[in-house]
């Protein structure tokens, strides 16, 4: 499985057509202490650098935004019930929604994990 | 939080070194390079302040001396009742009182605490207004009174339930104090003007500290293990579930001190029928709605969901109709609350506690009940 990240800190894990996309935990600690997660409704479809989700912190609301073109396969409702997770385990258990890759070609222009460190050093 | 509108550099407030050293996240604020938060985050110290003590610089708000010409304190009291509509003349030595300066229009130029030291007046008035409220005292009251901006001293807020027994360490009087009580008091051998007030809901204090001090004191506070350094973010939401009105946000000079639901500031000798009767600008706006209400009202609003409604969110009287009844001034969420929570203006009719409205958040209507303030109770020593 390949991991990727966006320049606007999402990552996106690749595995075969299906990529699981989350914040990283360097966003996470940006947006402080997460209240509040609204997730995309499964089976929508999402166009690239579409407003998919949403995290609130005490202060401020924050735009996740689809990385990829693709449809919303599943959601992470363990992130909404429990928005907390998402500064515990932003890498992992606070995954936001998989998408279906409609277009592979998007993710030539994603970051490897080397060049992602590079951005936020 | 306010915007930057000019390029002008950002100032420092006396703790400047203190809040790096201490690892808070700067930003700019009122023209001020402030700490938002440090390193436990806005709901640790949100949490910490109302469980045991939490230290805020607020050094950037303005700090005014008003002396009578004539030497008469009275003088300066009445002089500045033709600025507020509130009974200056009526506060006792040692005590203080929220005031507003209000414009011709009846409109909020800046909210302010107003304390009588005895010989002199001492204003606290908020960052963003300070120098216009300066401009505005010298220019309506230099018939009668001296303004003097204390610019040399910094402001510290102690708030929490273990505020007095942290300062009662470094001044022996505290505890005697009551809430809105307000001098010159020595704390750690400095000279100090203290109240016995905030802007969090908590019990609590306020120091005046000359700025070339303000670093040491702080520090005498921050030894104590019941006290961490509190920024901005937490001064927020903690002043939200209290209930209490954000310059700029909540007022402005668009909304009378009446359609903030501020009246219980404005006391019997100010009003219709009272000893003193007006005589502040705006007086005809504000005593007509005394008398029969003001068309609208800030009101308190909980979200019947999770989701936090923000500042500018348009409010609506049903889940349906096209045309906003009003707007939410501050939202957020209310980390003691465990909710979300708001204020916002309303039609006078649908300002009773309870009343259903909505508010249209990324294209949906959201639900909002009209609630009680504060949010949180109140734990003033009275």
């Amino acid at each position: 499985m390949t991991t990727l990240f966006t320049s606007d800190h999402e990552w996106l894990r690749i595995d075969g057509d299906v990529a699981t996309i989350g914040i990283t935990d360097y966003a996470q600690s940006q947006l402080g202490d997460v209240v509040f997660v609204e997730l995309p409704k499964v089976g929508r479809s999402l166009k690239k650098a579409e407003a998919a989700a949403v995290v609130e912190s005490v202060k401020a609301a924050s735009d996740v935004y689809a990385p990829i073109t693709g449809e919303v396969l599943e959601v992470n409702d363990a992130i909404t019930s429990e928005p907390a997770l998402v500064n515990s385990d932003a890498g992992g258990k606070a995954w936001f929604f998989k998408i279906k890759i409609a277009d592979k070609g998007e993710l030539g222009g994603l970051m490897d994990e080397a060049a992602y460190k590079a951005h936020t050093a | 939080m306010l915007a930057r509108d000019d390029l002008s550099p950002l100032k420092r407030t006396p703790l400047h070194a203190l809040h790096v050293s201490l690892a808070g996240k700067m930003v700019p604020f009122a023209g001020y390079e402030m700490p938002v938060q440090y390193a436990p985050g806005v709901l640790r110290e949100h949490l910490h302040t109302r469980a045991a003590a939490g230290l805020f610089d607020v050094s950037h708000m303005g700090q005014i001396a008003v002396r009578a010409k004539s030497g008469r304190i009275e003088d300066a009291a009445r002089a500045l009742e033709r600025l507020v509509p509130q009974d200056i003349a009526g506060v006792a030595p040692g005590r203080q009182r929220y005031a507003q300066f209000t414009n011709d229009g009846g409109g909020i130029l800046d909210d302010l605490m107003v304390a009588n030291f005895g010989d002199y007046l001492f204003l606290v008035v908020n960052a963003a207004c300070k120098e216009a409220d300066e401009a505005h005292l010298r220019d309506r009251l230099s018939d009668a009174c001296t303004i003097e901006p204390l610019r040399a001293r910094a402001l510290l807020a102690l708030q929490g339930p273990k505020a007095e027994s942290a300062l009662a360490k470094l001044c022996a009087d505290v505890g005697a104090m009551r809430f809105m009580d307000s001098g010159p008091r020595s704390v750690a051998g400095l000279d100090c003007f203290v109240s016995r007030s905030g802007y969090t809901g908590e019990d609590g204090f306020e120091i005046s500290v000359p700025a070339e001090h303000a670093e040491q004191l702080a520090k005498r506070l921050l030894v104590n293990g019941d006290v961490l350094p509190i920024g901005l973010g937490a001064r927020d939401s903690l002043r939200l579930e209290a209930g209490l009105c954000l310059y700029g946000h909540d007022i402005d000079t668009t909304t009378t001190p009446v359609e903030a639901t501020l009246e219980w500031s404005i006391q019997k000798s100010r009003r219709a029928g009272g000893a003193r009767p007006g005589g502040f600008p705006g007086a005809e706006t504000i005593l007509a709605q005394l008398a029969d209400g003001a068309a609208r009202r800030r009101v308190g609003l909980r979200p019947e969901g999770r989701a936090p409604v923000r500042e500018g969110s348009p409010l609506f009287a049903d889940a349906a109709s096209s045309q906003p009844i009003g707007t939410v001034t501050s939202g957020g969420f209310g980390p003691s609350l465990n909710a979300p929570l708001a204020m916002g203006y309303v039609p006078a009719s649908l300002a009773a506690t309870g009343t259903l409205v909505f508010a249209e958040v990324r294209g949906q209507r959201l639900p909002l009940r009209v609630a009680a303030t504060p949010f949180v109770p109140n734990t003033y020593k009275r």
